[in-house]
């Protein structure tokens, strides 16, 4: 930058009206800062919270079942409907897989976060980063796609049990109630597994951000007063890490909550909010029980960020 | 871990089989990809595979439906980009010195389209764009896309200007340069491996985002919808195995190049998403 100036040099007063704009703006900053947010705040007020807002209104419109049209009239009917037997039930299934996806990749992410900060040095360091950016950053899409490939009958996982004699074991798995199914791509355990597989990355992150900051003269002062390695990591450790899996776990909760692409490809039949609300809007066109659904996750996710919040979570972000 | 070695010691070895072992997971599924986009099989995902060709892949470009799909992803996030560009930079350059109310509530709301479920924002821009009688199109599209890359560029320049030296740009303005020549001879160069990371993590979002898209998309067809339609209702295998490799590596050589861009500066490039 200091060469463009040297080579360069400008006349040091420039003229004309581009000139004087920025001798008004240097003079008045707050002039300055509303020209800057006004395009971002115009974009996002008009698009997006609007949006929102459209959305929100419209979870007090009326659905007529008979003639399947919306009426702006006002009820509150939608959020009762929330409350019936068949409803609960999309949520629990919804929320109890969140709960096993975010348990799962936790401890699948921890050593993998941990060996990055403790033991990568050099090279290691930046293919550790890369190896996590990539399968975050590589298309949702297709790696859905690909576990349709690698679970399909005949495909590569039931090859592998196979060639390792284990075939009794996937069969007996697959025969658990609630865990199993007919076959792995239409079972719970094979959209666990999905769901695990394509949130993992957001889990690795922030734990590992958080281990970076334990300071590792801590650890040193613990084996020095004579703790064991299992002690020091159960006792120092895992408690400063902790608002990293927590903030982890917003990822992984929230994201599972609201996903409705990988239970319509992988699993049993039974609705995800996210299904519930793309079939309440497509097929029947009932905006406003979408929308009223469309609350759940929110809500959810508002109370489990105040619980994050309250365990530090947002310092380890 | 004795204590007087516990900088250097060596990682226990189940450890490093986890690590690594966490690693062959997440590469696996991508390593499938590249597999079956060459298996001669034309309606099986059979293991092992019969054999490799190189067939699909000819055949995947001669198709028309494949060619405009990939054509209107590529506009759609060439424009999404540019928006979150000038939008991202406006808002960080706005934000990164100056304290005033409302301020948190600015930074929450730009967070905000890629916070909440994307099924939210999907449905409530459907839901607006219906109610305003607005039909779904490109621009729809473009619209929404452009509304979540936002923070992508906003994340990777608000880093960039933390990390810069405020008085370069008053020894600018000590030395007579005005604002726009601030702007274009010490700023600009300053932010524009930022720039650039973010605009190349901002498109690879765009391109390959669906949950969003199939609220706003109404008939058009982008590449991640045509994926998807075939994942619904299986046709052509081969040709989608050959698409999915495509999207694959058009989100995969972003994440390269945003790495080596923003290298040695401290921030994450890519932990915006």
């Amino acid at each position: 930058m200091m060469s463009y100036a040297l080579d360069k040099p400008k006349t040091a007063q420039r003229q004309g009206p581009l000139a004087a704009l920025a001798r008004l703006l240097y003079r008045r900053p707050t002039l300055y800062l509303v020209l800057l947010l006004t395009p971002p705040l115009l974009w996002f007020g008009a698009v997006y919270l609007g949006s929102l807002l459209t959305l929100l209104a419209q979870s007090f419109f009326t659905f007529d079942d008979f003639t399947m049209n919306v009426t702006p009239e006002w009820t509150l009917a939608n959020y009762r409907a929330l409350f019936d037997l068949a409803n609960l039930d999309v949520v629990l299934r919804t929320l109890s897989m969140a709960v096993s996806v975010s348990l799962a990749s936790a401890v699948i992410a921890f050593p993998i976060a941990y060996y990055m900060v403790r033991y990568a040095r050099g090279w290691q360091k930046g293919f550790f980063y890369i190896a996590v950016m990539l399968p975050m950053w590589a298309s949702y899409i297709v790696k859905a796609y690909s576990w349709t490939v690698i679970l399909a009958k005949g495909g590569i996982l039931y090859w592998v049990f196979g060639a390792l004699g284990l075939k009794p074991l996937l069969t007996a798995l697959l025969a658990l109630p609630m865990v199993g199914g007919n076959s792995l791509s239409t079972s719970n355990l094979g959209r666990f597994l999905v769901f695990t597989y394509i949130w993992l990355p957001f889990m690795i992150l922030p734990i590992q951000a958080a281990l970076e900051r334990v300071p590792v003269s801590l650890t040193q002062a613990s084996a020095d007063l004579g703790a064991t390695p299992a002690q020091t990591f159960r006792h120092v450790i895992l408690p400063l890490a902790f608002p990293g899996v927590v903030a982890g776990s917003i990822f992984t909760f929230s994201l599972t909550l609201g996903d409705y692409i990988i239970p319509q490809l992988i699993g049993p039949s039974g609705l995800f909010i996210g299904t519930m609300v793309y079939t309440l809007q497509g097929s029947i066109g009932n905006i406003p029980m979408a929308a009223a659904f469309t609350a759940v996750p929110v809500v959810i996710i508002a109370v489990y960020l105040s619980i994050a919040k309250r365990l530090g979570a947002f310092d380890a972000l | 871990m004795r204590s007087d070695h516990a900088l250097h010691d060596k990682a226990p070895r189940w450890l490093k089989w986890l690590a690594f072992g966490g690693l062959g997971f997440l590469h696996f599924p991508i390593l499938v990809i590249f597999l079956y986009a060459f298996n001669v099989e034309e309606s099986a995902y059979s293991f092992p595979l019969k054999g490799f060709t190189l067939r699909w892949i000819h055949e995947t470009f001669a198709r028309p439906d494949v060619l405009s799909a990939i054509w209107l992803s590529v506009k759609i996030a060439s424009l999404a980009t540019l928006v979150a560009l000038a939008l991202g930079t406006m808002a960080a350059a706005a934000l990164y010195r100056r304290h005033f109310l409302g301020k948190e509530a600015i930074t929450l709301m730009l967070i905000l389209p890629i916070a909440l479920p994307g099924i939210i924002t999907g449905i409530a821009l459907l839901s607006a764009f219906r109610l305003a009688d607005v039909p779904p199109s490109f621009w729809t599209i473009a619209i929404g896309h452009a509304t979540f890359c936002v923070v992508v560029v906003y994340n990777n320049v608000i880093a960039r200007f933390r990390r810069t030296s405020y008085s370069l740009i008053e020894a600018s303005m000590d030395l007579g340069a005005d604002g726009f020549q601030t702007f274009r001879y010490v700023v600009l160069p300053q932010i524009a491996t930022a720039l650039l990371a973010g605009g190349i993590l901002a498109f690879a979002l765009s391109f390959d985002e669906i949950i969003v898209t199939t609220f706003t998309a109404g008939t058009e067809v982008t590449l991640p919808i045509w994926l998807l339609n075939q994942l619904t209702r299986p046709r052509d295998v081969p040709i989608t195995n050959v698409v999915a490799m495509i999207v694959m590596l058009i989100t995969m050589v972003p994440i390269f190049a945003a790495y080596s861009l923003t290298r040695g500066t401290e921030d994450v490039a890519g932990s915006g998403k």
